[in-house]
């Protein structure tokens, strides 16, 4: 054994245990941070909801909650689809360029079938509940209301689309969950594909 | 008697740097002689940090961080726990108080230039611990569990969905679930009761480090280390202890009374240090009126609301504050302190305390027009603030510093 110092070995050594260490580190880390990931509870609750449909009559809306959040099932009447036309250059984001929603949605009615809508009915504004208001020009809404949602917080109107009405402080248009339809009568919210 | 606590104590300190402690901190810390009313506000953050920790404590024990239990449980506090008001109180007032303290602290800083060489290191640490502090005063709004608490945490949350691509990821991390929830509540009492508070001891530990090192700034902003008497001691230097121990005694005796004042006769502070809507439980389904943070946030609220774009918003108000910690190399000024620079330093430090404090009253009310239009003047001057700062030099009249500090 020589006294010298074998300077490179040694910062190979370092750098070695260095690395090695880190990685360790960084593993451990996992677990903690993956701890604050929504847990299973969590994620339970925010499971897709199967909704019957079979039940609700065209012009007709029903409540389910998802995520904590509450989802509105609208079956539009023809007459209801026709006001969509009508409204359009009323509309901020007529056609939800600006708006959240799944691909399949990005359309004039906004849904996978013409007939059902469904949107969370939470103002994009500052998450208050709209209300429901299929009645035509009805006094305290003006004779342009062809029917639709009102935010009774800060007036934010919307149509039987969910599309946001110029002139309201919310930005966009009322958010379209994922969902699929299971059967003609029964319908899955919050997965648009089979392994969701 | 008097021996035997000597040889305790000689006992003692040759096993722990006890005498040593004491005298490089306190009886032979030489502070400059000239200190005046702005340099008790170091101290008042300290007394209110150890207000907070120790009626933080008392509370923790009779508060329940889930959401059915959190309100009711305040209410506890306040209507049944023997003294229980008295110790929420102090621990509400005192979140407000130390924002109050800190602001004039870092004032003080802007004033003398203290944050100068070589002491940008204990500006940065000193900014580390506002921002600790913002995240303490975040994290335990949310605990009472009332409207303005849950709706306020759902915005400030929200604010990080704003971020491109990991934003909506992040959100749901830090909230834990699809929507503010028992989770969240949950987790934010584990910040705000330990994780936070440790973090921010061990910066304060930092910071009296780093101030013990360079020594204090003056109001003459001049080295009194630059003029030593043979027995090595700054000519313009006094112990800390006993004199500023005991100048500091009569700071906190005022403090303490005006303390006490509010804390006795007006805790809310009429809806500024607790806000009414407060006072009704969360409600995840009805969003309040009017959401507006305490006022200590209000002056970055306001910068986020001036830009109409959400993402550009977060990224100007985090700019507000990261600004701040670039203050020692934005000012190039050759002297510290206001008392030798000219009117521009002054003119420009007189538009920004109107500015900041424009902001913080623009982010308390609604974002009508007229008050969209000023947020976003005072916005503009807040930066112009900061980022015409190099320049001032060119156009000030300096005068020269001098060599001993003054009266």
């Amino acid at each position: 054994m020589s006294g010298e110092v074998d300077k490179r070995r040694r910062q190979a050594l370092i750098a070695t245990a260095g690395v090695v260490g880190g990685a360790g580190v960084v593993a451990a880390l996992v677990p903690f941070v993956e701890s604050m990931e929504p847990s299973a509870k969590a994620q339970a609750a925010g499971a897709p909801v199967e909704v019957d449909i079979s039940k609700l009559a065209p012009g007709e809306e029903l409540t389910v909650e998802w995520r904590g959040k509450p989802v509105w099932v609208l079956r539009r009447t023809p007459r209801m689809l026709k006001t969509l036309e009508e409204v359009r250059d009323q509309l901020k984001d007529p056609e939800s360029k600006q708006s959240i929603q799944p691909e399949f949605a990005r359309n004039e009615h906004r849904s996978l079938k013409p007939e059902y809508l469904v949107v969370i009915g939470i103002c994009t504004h500052l998450g208050c509940a709209p209300t429901f208001r299929p009645d035509e020009a009805p006094a305290d809404l003006g004779p342009q209301w062809k029917g639709g949602y009102f935010c009774p917080c800060h007036g934010s109107r919307y149509d039987l689309a969910g599309r946001v009405m110029k002139g309201s402080p919310a930005p966009t248009n009322l958010v379209v969950p994922p969902y699929r339809f299971l059967s003609d009568t029964r319908l899955l919210v919050g997965a648009e594909t089979e392994s969701a | 008697m008097s021996n035997m606590l000597s040889g305790f104590m000689d006992w003692v300190n040759d096993r722990f740097p006890l005498k040593e402690l004491w005298e490089n901190h306190l009886t032979k810390y030489y502070a400059p002689k000239n200190l005046n009313f702005w340099y008790y506000f170091g101290s008042l953050a300290f007394l209110v940090l150890v207000i907070q920790i120790v009626t933080g404590i008392f509370l923790a024990m009779s508060y329940k961080p889930a959401a059915d239990l959190a309100f009711g449980s305040v209410e506890y506090i306040m209507r049944d726990v023997n003294w229980g008001w008295l110790i929420r109180y102090m621990h509400s007032t005192g979140a407000s108080f130390f924002f109050i303290v800190v602001y004039l602290h870092m004032f003080r800083a802007l004033l003398y230039g203290s944050y100068k060489k070589p002491r940008e290191l204990l500006w940065i640490v000193g900014m580390f611990i506002f921002v600790l502090l913002m995240a303490e005063a975040f994290l335990g709004y949310l605990l009472p569990w009332g409207q303005m608490s849950y709706w306020g945490a759902q915005v400030i949350i929200s604010l990080f969905g704003a971020i491109p691509y990991i934003g909506e990821d992040l959100a749901l991390w830090i909230r834990g679930d699809y929507v503010v929830s028992d989770v969240t509540l949950n987790r934010f009492f584990s910040f705000h009761v330990i994780a936070v508070p440790l973090i921010l001891v061990g910066a304060v530990v930092i910071h009296l480090m780093a101030l013990h090192h360079v020594g204090s700034n003056n109001p003459d902003g001049i080295e009194i280390k630059k003029k030593k008497g043979p027995d090595g001691v700054p000519l313009d230097g006094i112990p800390f202890h006993p004199y500023y121990t005991v100048k500091d005694l009569v700071g906190v005796a005022v403090f303490l009374i005006i303390f006490s004042i509010v804390v006795f006769y007006a805790p809310e502070m009429g809806g500024w240090f607790l806000e009414r809507d407060n006072f009704l439980p969360a409600d995840p389904l009805k969003t309040p009126e009017h959401i507006a943070p305490l006022w200590y946030f209000t002056p970055f609220y306001a910068i986020l609301r001036a830009v109409p774009d959400k993402f550009l918003g977060v990224v100007a108000m985090g700019a507000a504050i990261v600004v701040l910690f670039l203050l020692p190399w934005l000012d190039r000024y050759q002297v510290k302190s206001i008392r030798y620079r000219g009117p521009v330093y002054r003119v420009a430090l007189a538009v920004f305390v109107v500015s900041f404090i424009g902001l913080g009253y623009l982010g308390t009310i609604p974002a009508t027009p007229v008050a969209t239009f000023f947020a976003r003047l005072f916005s503009v001057l807040y930066f112009l603030f900061f980022l015409l700062m190099p320049f001032y030099p060119r156009w000030d009249k300096v005068r020269p510093e001098p060599e001993r500090v003054t009266k």
